[in-house]
């Protein structure tokens, strides 16, 4: 059982201001896919959750967001520190959840077993958050689409082999599929929906 | 829906259910005079709010039945950590986010052994002014009850 | 269509102006404070936190004095509040059986456990205006007499006999709707239904109760009980893993017993609608039980004859924020459609007046050969 401390501690100092920081942020990662944001304020959550993962959570979660978390996510502090911090409650349902958090170098289930929206609100969709080893010095990528000019660069470290064939099976049943937001510390990198990969070639 | 079910952290506790209960209905007037009253104050940390928001009320269909959410009402909240490490928390229905905040102070520090007693006595101060209005209400509206009798229709 | 119109922010400015200048009225007098609002006025502020549907007492008394006693207005302000806080929750549900009473009265028994409690009542008065509030003079304290027995439901007293449906049950499996988060789709639950209803405007909701007493969709209603109240408001808290209470709230609610002559589907029994609202509102509670039993068709298989039976045509416009946001946006600029219109009008009457002219040249030569 986590100790109280953990589960008291480690939100934001200035609630309000450092919601509206992140929440900028993201807008901002979510506008252009791949690019690396540094958050400019500071959460603690209970391990193995990160703090850019942290701060996402913060900011986005509330008592109208179900949250699905890992198995070992579920067995920490975490699920009390975003209940109390944030009102979301954790859910078991991978559809039933708007977000779903991930820590570092964890197995993580197929996009398909999450909520991928329906036709009519294709934006009742999960957004996963998948804490990687680094959001640099990984597998080259390409990635194109909407708010990418020509082409870009993402190379993700930590993420596993099956990837690619995930996002691109995401991709093709489009508007509807996940969003995922790549954490690494105190960094995010955003990919919509709309961002295509594909292998980089040498 | 489903339900915020997590670890407890403590098993149900009715004296402390009640004592919230009683905080969230106290007077800030009441709860002020508490806190000056006390000899040794002490330091106090936020750890959440205070803050206020809204709760979804809900009803039952029928009175009895399944649930229905009715509208919402304005909840002010606060958690507060004592230096000692004790976490109190208040809730309470309106906008009075003082009130909150002190009702948390005295949820923590109904947990110190040294402090019970003051906190019983705001406690004992709450109860009796709560149950005199109710016993006045329910004498007022005693005193509108009626007997309708039925008049007898036609010839005998 | 709209178009953005510019200009005009100093003629804002000061129609704002005065607008508070007219709030505020004779400086000669005092003006008027929110505890006043909540003490004196108190039904006014009870219809706009029920219509609003939020319970704060305070913040719908300044809603009514910012509104200069609009109550529509007023309801709007309190509403658009709303949507600035965050949710912490949704409560226990109310119990309503163990509702410190104020007033309970019901028309189906003479004699019933807990009496009949008239409480603070308009009934029995005269409706004649009252020049002793003109001189305020001083209010007599309220008499006190001693509290009877607990005051026991009129739904469970018919139930004995097994002649009344239950409280209501939802279908199996059904998840509770809430339409300040999702988008209002048709046909609509009934607990759904019921949201919307406890929100919508009393004085349409009084009409269409009334429709049904006159035969749009008649009902055979009694009032099984009217009660109004405290009750206490309970909030689950995760980080405690128990529901402690946040406070009480006054509410109507009324049960009403409807006569039902029995389908294929069920015997011959009494049915019920349910009224619940915020504060002490008995029109509202009565209104709302009469539409939420018309409302029932699908359940007793009853053809939907008339506008009261009908929800879509009930729960769409039951809300007065959406429909006067939709009636008096029309004084917003229209400039564009109506240069459209005006100049489809002006073809149609060249056109108009063409054909005419080409007829009476016509006559006119036939008549002269």
């Amino acid at each position: 059982m986590a100790s109280q401390s953990q589960i008291y501690a480690g939100a934001f100092a200035d609630p309000v201001f450092a919601a509206q920081s992140v929440f900028r942020d993201l807008m901002e990662g979510f506008a252009r896919p791949g690019a690396i944001k540094q958050l400019s304020a500071k959460s603690t959550p209970p391990a193995p959750l990160g703090a850019a993962a942290g701060a996402v959570a913060l900011t986005l979660c509330d008592h109208d967001t179900p949250v699905w978390l890992t198995p070992s996510l579920g067995k920490s502090g975490v699920p009390q520190w975003i209940a109390f911090h944030t009102g979301a409650a954790v859910t078991a349902s991978k559809t039933e959840a708007r977000f779903a958090f991930v820590e570092k170098s964890a197995a993580f289930p197929g996009f398909d077993q999450f909520s991928l929206g329906t036709q009519e609100y294709p934006d009742r969709s999960t957004t996963l958050v998948i804490e990687v080893e680094a959001l640099t010095g990984g597998r080259a990528l390409t990635a194109k689409g909407p708010g990418i000019k020509d082409e870009t660069e993402v190379a993700v470290k930590g993420l596993p082999e099956v990837f690619l064939e995930f996002w691109t099976a995401n991709r093709a049943i489009f508007p509807r599929g996940v969003d995922l937001v790549l954490t690494a510390g105190e960094e995010l990198l955003c990919l919509p929906r709309t961002t295509r990969l594909s292998l980089k070639e040498a | 829906m489903m339900d915020a079910k997590l670890k407890q952290e403590s098993p149900p506790d009715p004296a402390r259910k009640k004592a919230m209960g009683l905080l969230a209905r106290a007077t800030l007037d009441e709860l002020n005079a508490a806190w000056e009253a006390l000899a040794d104050k002490p330091d106090v940390h936020p750890v959440r709010g205070p803050e206020t928001g809204l709760v979804m009320v809900r009803g039952r269909i029928g009175g009895g039945g399944d649930p229905f959410n009715l509208g919402e009402a304005t909840v002010s909240r606060a958690t507060i950590r004592l230096s000692s490490g004790e976490i109190g928390h208040g809730q309470l229905l309106g906008a009075d986010r003082q009130r909150a905040r002190l009702a948390a102070i005295f949820d923590a520090l109904a947990q110190r052994e040294d402090d019970r007693a003051n906190v019983d006595a705001l406690l004992q101060q709450v109860a009796d002014r709560l149950a005199l209005e109710e016993r006045r209400n329910a004498e007022e509206t005693a005193a509108t009850r009626v007997d309708f009798f039925t008049m007898v229709r036609g010839d005998d | 269509m709209y178009v953005a119109v510019k200009g005009g922010e100093a003629a804002i400015a000061n129609a704002h102006r005065l607008l508070a200048d007219r709030r505020r009225g004779d400086r000669n007098l005092p003006s008027i404070t929110i505890e006043q609002i909540v003490e004196q006025l108190g039904l006014a502020v009870d219809r706009v936190m029920a219509e609003a549907s939020l319970y704060d007492r305070a913040l719908a008394a300044l809603a009514v004095r910012q509104a200069r006693g609009d109550m529509i207005e007023a309801i709007f302000i309190l509403r658009a509040y709303r949507t600035t806080l965050p949710r912490f929750g949704y409560s226990e549900p109310v119990d309503t059986a163990n509702m410190k009473i104020e007033r309970r009265v019901s028309a189906t028994y003479k004699d019933l456990p807990g009496g009949q409690l008239l409480g603070p009542t308009f009934d029995y008065t005269h409706r004649l205006l009252d020049p002793s509030l003109i001189a305020d003079e001083t209010v007599a304290e309220p008499a006190v007499k001693e509290p009877g027995e607990h005051v026991m439901r009129v739904s469970d007293i018919l139930d004995g006999e097994g002649l009344i449906e239950g409280d209501g049950q939802m279908p199996e499996g059904h998840v509770m709707g809430d339409l300040t988060r999702e988008p209002m789709e048709f046909p609509m639950a009934r607990d759904l239904r019921l949201q919307a209803l406890a929100r919508g405007d009393e004085g349409f909701l009084l009409a269409l109760a009334y429709s049904t007493q006159r035969g749009y969709g008649r009902t055979h209603p009694f009032v099984g009980e009217v009660r109004i109240g405290e009750v206490e408001v309970e909030l689950d808290l995760p980080e405690l893993g128990f529901a402690v209470s946040l406070g009480t709230i006054r509410v109507t609610e009324c049960q009403m017993v409807n006569q039902f002559m029995g389908s294929a589907k069920q015997p011959p029994q009494f049915t019920r609608g349910y009224g619940l609202v915020f504060g002490q509102s008995e029109r509202k509670a009565m209104s709302m039980s009469l539409v939420d039993r018309a409302l029932r068709t699908d359940e007793f298989s009853e053809d939907i004859v008339a506008p009261a039976q009908d929800q879509e045509f009930v729960i769409s416009h039951a809300d007065n924020v959406q429909a006067t946001g939709f009636v008096e946006h029309l004084k917003l600029p229209h400039y564009v459609d109506f240069q459209a219109e005006l100049d489809l009008v002006r073809r149609m009457r060249r056109d108009y007046e063409a054909a005419n002219a080409g007829d009476t040249a016509k006559e006119q030569r036939e008549a002269a050969e």
